[in-house]
């Protein structure tokens, strides 16, 4: 049995959380940088243009990518062979987030649902955040980590369509959500698809979608297919970036389906989670 | 599309010569609020209350920044998603707003508010919030510190860089935006 110090894992998550809000991820650079030069429209390549500049000037001063430094998305994977000494890993993670958050100058967005009063005073600074945890086989945790922001957040939409709506009502779901998104959720976007499993499931994949790297196929061909046909449908809606109209509304459409394409033999549940351009994510592995 | 350097507070004048699609760069005083402190705003109003700031003229931008830095006036300031101020936004134009700052889709009747009582919406860049820090020289919490990021700022500012989406004359540049890349 390997054992990981509570206080490693909590210096990890503070100094991921800080890095990764200010430093643009590197496959979101890249997407960027290929939307400027492939964008038709001159309106949305001066939004790009600037989105670009707003990385430099983030990561050379430190400073947030975005004022909205959402909640903090973990989806954490822990060997059955290691055990945290010190603490609880939840706890860990709990006080890695507060400390990064609030360090980072990072702002702390968690309020209550009905009186809408920030929660730092009470629930301790960003907390609590949103974490999914599996069990797996090894002696590592793995966690990997998202800063999600409500704008994108708010037009996400989750259904359960009948088994012979198909492939074709899958797209036709995904096209509407994006299209009524319109230019609230900042594109260009990433588009993450969860499919199969239970409603729930199909959300929580939707999530999980967002953490790949763009560039990254997706392992099943069939899927990686269905990706490419929805990326270039979803550019022909004409949203652009900042929905200034355009020919880039979305950067990359990645999907997730549960247990290689499983789910119950009256169901097709789908669930569209919008992200921004800004998609700040990482992962450790400790 | 044109391009214009306006100083705040904006008069009929300024906001009439707007159309979407329009660049402009402010300079001057704005206000920040957001949904909680638009709440209260309207209600100070409806029952005959005096506000935080004089509302003829002004320019709310809607922003929750993060937290400065020892010695910055701001964190970083992109704009929030505006719809969530729609259901406040045309009293506060009918008492006298002349501009908002934000990103995303209006409703109709803040459209019709803006043509009635002359008034425009500008769209920030979302997410371009490091960038547009830099147009923000002073910042000064005026109302409601309780609500943290969503407290009411005076801010100055310096050529903030805009583009009008909703003008005065019921244009929408999303809508027109759209229509010109959509392909069937």
């Amino acid at each position: 049995m390997r054992t990981v110090k509570y206080e490693d894992i909590v210096k990890s998550i503070r100094d991921m959380i800080i890095f990764s809000t200010t430093h643009l991820a590197p496959d979101m650079k890249k997407a960027l940088e290929e939307a400027y030069e492939n964008e038709k429209s001159e309106v949305s390549q001066a939004v790009l243009a600037q989105l670009l500049e707003n990385a430099k000037i983030a990561e050379e001063e430190w400073k947030p990518l975005c004022q909205d430094t959402g909640l903090a998305i973990y989806f954490v994977k822990v060997g059955t062979d290691v055990k945290v000494e010190g603490g609880s890993l939840k706890e860990a993670i709990y006080e890695g987030t507060a400390k990064g958050y609030e360090e980072g100058y990072l702002r702390a967005s968690t309020c209550d649902c009905f009186t809408r009063a920030n929660l730092k005073d009470k629930a301790g600074y960003n907390l609590p955040p949103i974490i999914y945890f599996d069990l797996v086989e090894g002696d590592k945790i793995e966690i990997e980590y998202a800063a999600k922001g409500g704008g994108s957040e708010n037009v996400s939409r989750a259904t359960v369509l009948a088994p012979a709506a198909g492939k074709e009502g899958i797209k036709e779901f995904v096209k509407k959500v994006v299209s009524d998104a319109g230019p609230n959720p900042c594109p260009p976007l990433v588009v993450g698809v969860g499919i199969g499993g239970s409603f729930d499931m199909s959300a929580v994949m939707s999530k999980h979608a967002l953490f790949r790297n763009i560039g990254t196929p997706n392992p099943d061909p069939e899927l990686n297919e269905l990706e490419k046909e929805l990326k270039d449908e979803l550019n022909k809606l004409g949203i652009g970036a900042m929905g200034m109209g355009g020919t880039e509304t979305v950067l990359a459409v990645h999907i997730e389906t549960y247990e290689n394409r499983m789910c119950h033999i009256a169901s097709l549940p789908v669930a569209v989670n919008i992200q921004c351009h800004s998609s700040r994510h990482a992962h450790i592995t400790i | 599309m044109a391009e214009y350097r306006l100083k705040t507070p904006l008069s009929n004048e300024d906001v009439e010569k707007l159309k979407s699609g329009d660049i402009v760069y402010l300079s001057g005083t704005m206000y920040t609020a957001r949904d909680a402190a638009h709440k209260r705003l309207v209600d100070l109003i409806l029952n005959g209350e005096e506000l935080p700031f004089e509302l003829e003229g002004a320019v709310i931008y809607y922003v929750g920044p993060t937290p400065p830095k020892p010695g910055e006036p701001i964190g970083s300031a992109g704009p929030t998603t505006s719809y969530r101020m729609d259901p406040y936004a045309p009293i506060l134009i009918e008492h006298g707003l002349k501009g908002m700052i934000g990103k995303g889709k209006r409703n109709q009747d803040v459209k019709d508010a803006c043509v009635k009582y002359k008034a425009v919406y500008f769209g920030a860049t979302g997410g371009a919030a490091a960038l547009i820090a830099k147009a923000i020289k002073k910042a000064e919490v005026i109302a409601y510190p309780e609500l943290g990021p969503e407290a009411v700022r005076r801010i100055e500012v310096e050529d903030f860089p805009v583009v009008v989406v909703n003008d005065t004359f019921g244009n929408d540049l999303y809508d027109e935006g759209r229509k010109l890349w959509e392909k069937k």
